[in-house]
């Protein structure tokens, strides 16, 4: 939808402007291979596509070891950077990535490569819920992968408090336990208790330094 | 369907707002979707919001496209995909001017402070998810053995999802749940 045929008429420049310099920020890594945006649209639908449950794997697979679109340390650190960010650490990833090799465009073609083909499948599913989803044998197996992922879920939340809740530490668990409490137990809306929840543990976790 | 403007402006406020604060990854935000779509709104029942949950886990992609789900129940197509960019506009707005601003702040001290403030609070909304998921589908004691055996061999184990949701599936199918 995007082959518009006309060649864009190219204005001659003026004779007092100077040709645009590459901006300085791009050419840090000049041996590093800059991609397109076709191949950022490819790169992030494949990465989805690919991904069940382990995107990360995959998008550091990818941009890593096969493309070579980022050093393993400049991976770590942007990675890192989305974990500190709200929303799926993917998709901002995919914005940050993006953006930082093609400006506003990139970071625009990386996400829509990264939701679109998903999205348009989540569509279609949606729709045959909509007529089989009263199906028990479906139900029921539906119910089963909720089930799964539900223990999946116990299992993350198991191994991440282990390194928390050693070394007698009071305030991580604290913090987890009235999180959990509030929203789990609680059901209260998530923003006002984040709201507080969230500023208190950065000062706690400063003190504590 | 039937699309009435009130109810995708709702939609889009209601996830654009909360993809805000979904600290820690897409399931952070599960309960309270659950409370807003379930509880408050009445767009959903427990069973669609835990099919949904599903349906989004087995298709490849982030699995915070579960709003993509909720989106269609509500409003059909438009729905989906009024829901899809209200969840993932707000947050990538914020994710590309942080990511300019950072470049050139990496490996400050509070850098690591906010790791340690943030960790807790994704350890609590995981727990959280995960037990709003488990007592929402159709709970039964046979699902309930799913859960435990899950959480118990990826505790010890590495288990693709993939493998997990397989096995799961055919137990349900079996007729067992």
């Amino acid at each position: 939808m995007n082959s518009a045929p006309i060649p864009s008429p190219t204005e001659p420049p003026a004779p007092h402007s100077l040709p645009e310099p590459p901006s300085s920020s791009a050419s840090t890594a000049p041996q590093q291979v800059r991609p397109s945006l076709a191949e950022l649209f490819i790169a992030f639908a494949t990465i989805s596509l690919s991904g069940f449950g382990g995107v990360l794997a995959w998008s550091r697979r990818m941009m890593v070891e096969e493309r070579r679109w980022l050093t393993p340390e400049q991976f770590n650190e942007a990675y890192a950077l989305c974990s500190f960010l709200p929303g799926p650490n993917i998709i901002n990833f995919s914005v940050i990535f993006g953006s930082r090799f093609r400006g506003p465009l990139g970071g625009a073609v990386a996400l829509l490569g990264l939701i679109g083909p998903p999205t348009v499948l989540l569509t279609i599913i949606g729709a045959i819920y909509a007529y089989y989803g009263d199906l028990p044998v479906l139900r029921r197996m539906l119910t089963g992968v909720a089930s799964a992922a539900a223990g999946l879920m116990m299992a993350t939340v198991a191994k991440m408090a282990g390194p928390l809740f050693r070394n007698r530490a009071v305030v991580g668990p604290l913090v987890a336990v009235a999180t959990f409490g509030s929203i789990g137990i609680l059901q209260w809306p998530l923003a006002p208790v984040l709201a507080v929840i969230v500023p208190v543990s950065i000062v706690l976790a400063w003190v504590h330094r | 369907m039937k699309v009435d403007g009130g109810t995708l402006a709702a939609l889009a406020g209601y996830f654009a707002l909360t993809s805000l604060f979904a600290i820690g990854g897409g399931n952070s935000a599960i309960p309270e979707m659950h409370r807003f779509a379930v509880d408050v709104n009445h767009w959903i029942t427990d069973q669609q919001f835990s099919d949904s949950f599903a349906l989004a886990q087995l298709t490849p992609g982030p699995n915070i496209l579960i709003v993509t789900l909720i989106g269609y129940h509500v409003a059909g197509v438009v729905g989906a995909l009024v829901a899809t960019l209200a969840m993932c506009g707000p947050t990538c707005i914020f994710a590309f001017f942080v990511g300019r601003f950072a470049d050139r702040s990496q490996g400050s001290v509070w850098h690591a402070t906010l790791t340690r403030a943030l960790i807790p609070v994704t350890l609590g909304l995981t727990a959280a998810s995960a037990t709003v998921i488990a007592t929402t589908s159709d709970y039964n004691w046979a699902a309930a053995a799913i859960t435990a055996g899950t959480a118990l061999t990826a505790y010890f184990v590495r288990v693709h999802p993939l493998w997990a949701f397989a096995v799961a599936a055919l137990l349900g199918l079996s007729g067992l749940i």
